[in-house]
């Protein structure tokens, strides 16, 4: 237990200072490093009480997938050497008093809504779905998953397949003056666009450009 | 303190998602810093729900986070298209040159 409590303490620790680095930090790449170091402090938080294949599946999809995008675009963009001062614009500072005292209002409203389930915690009595603790994680994640929430898992395939092809169709671009190749171009030629028959008077030959 | 309970991941839950909600509010530079900021927010609602799934031993928080992390993916991939988009366009993205709505 006192292993589980150092451990607790510092990945949560290294989590809110990365998470703070992420949005204080001056350099763009900078931000991106320590969301990824954000990001697998928290699945090593999530392997630790439990939920293996959760943690697994974010070190996946955020550190392999989501981070490397950011990355790419980071660098694509040469936005990296852009300084990301929130202190000294002269046109900004009006947001800053009001940012800070609106979110200072809502941690402390979290932080209410935790202690006041804290202490009354028959509040909540929802044992619809039982972690059977004879079989693993996965095993238990996906007996349910195909089961009975089918429907919202094909759905969110669907939203997977439109943002594909929303993300494609936003940032392609048809540049002119390249010359490409088009199959369909080629393929649907037909004979009476590609060849002339001429008659050709005697003595006097064609004229082929006109 | 030493025993680790619901309320601990909660707090932590909750002093993350203010970070995001600190990185949107004040930062007025540099787009792709915001939507760092809400893929810290969306963080931290999984954390909420990973916990709550482990400490009422019920699974469907799980679930609802496999799903939190697929809308997490789809919105980091068409947002960056839309500022790909809007860089190849205006060749800026800073917060506050992007002012063409005039709201």
């Amino acid at each position: 237990m006192l292993a589980h409590a150092i451990f607790f303490y510092i990945f949560s620790l290294i989590a809110i200072v990365s998470a703070i680095m992420v949005t204080v930090s001056k350099n763009t790449v900078h931000s991106v490093f320590f969301l990824i170091l954000d990001f697998i402090s928290i699945s090593c938080l999530f392997i630790m009480i439990g939920a293996e294949f959760l943690g697994m599946i974010m070190l996946i999809i955020y550190v392999g997938a989501v981070a490397v995008l950011f990355l790419f675009v980071v660098m694509m963009l040469n936005v990296a050497q852009q300084k990301n001062q929130w202190f000294s614009a002269k046109e900004s500072s009006k947001h800053i008093p009001v940012g800070l005292i609106i979110s200072t209002i809502i941690f402390f409203e979290l932080i209410i809504v935790i202690g006041g389930w804290k202490y009354k915690p028959d509040l909540v009595s929802s044992m619809s779905l039982n972690i059977d603790s004879s079989i693993s994680n996965t095993h238990a994640i996906g007996y349910v998953l195909y089961t009975d929430y089918i429907h919202i898992f094909q759905l969110s395939g669907m939203i997977l397949l439109v943002a594909m092809i929303g993300a494609i169709v936003l940032t392609f671009r048809k540049r002119s003056g390249v010359k490409r190749q088009s199959y369909f171009s080629q393929i649907s030629r037909e004979r009476s666009e590609g060849v002339e028959l001429k008659d050709v008077p005697s003595n006097q030959g064609v004229k082929s450009d006109d | 303190m030493i025993d680790i309970g619901l309320g601990h991941y909660l707090t932590l839950g909750a002093i993350i998602f203010t970070i995001g909600i600190v990185g949107i509010f004040l930062n007025r530079k540099n787009i792709i810093v915001i939507l760092m900021s809400i893929e810290l927010i969306l963080l931290a609602v999984n954390i909420n729900l990973v916990a709550f799934s482990i400490f009422l031993n019920d699974i469907t928080g799980q679930i609802f986070t496999l799903f939190i992390l697929t809308v997490a993916a789809a919105e980091a991939a068409i947002g960056l298209a839309i500022i790909v988009v809007y860089y190849r366009n205006s060749s800026t993205i800073r917060v506050e040159e992007i002012n063409s709505l005039k709201g």
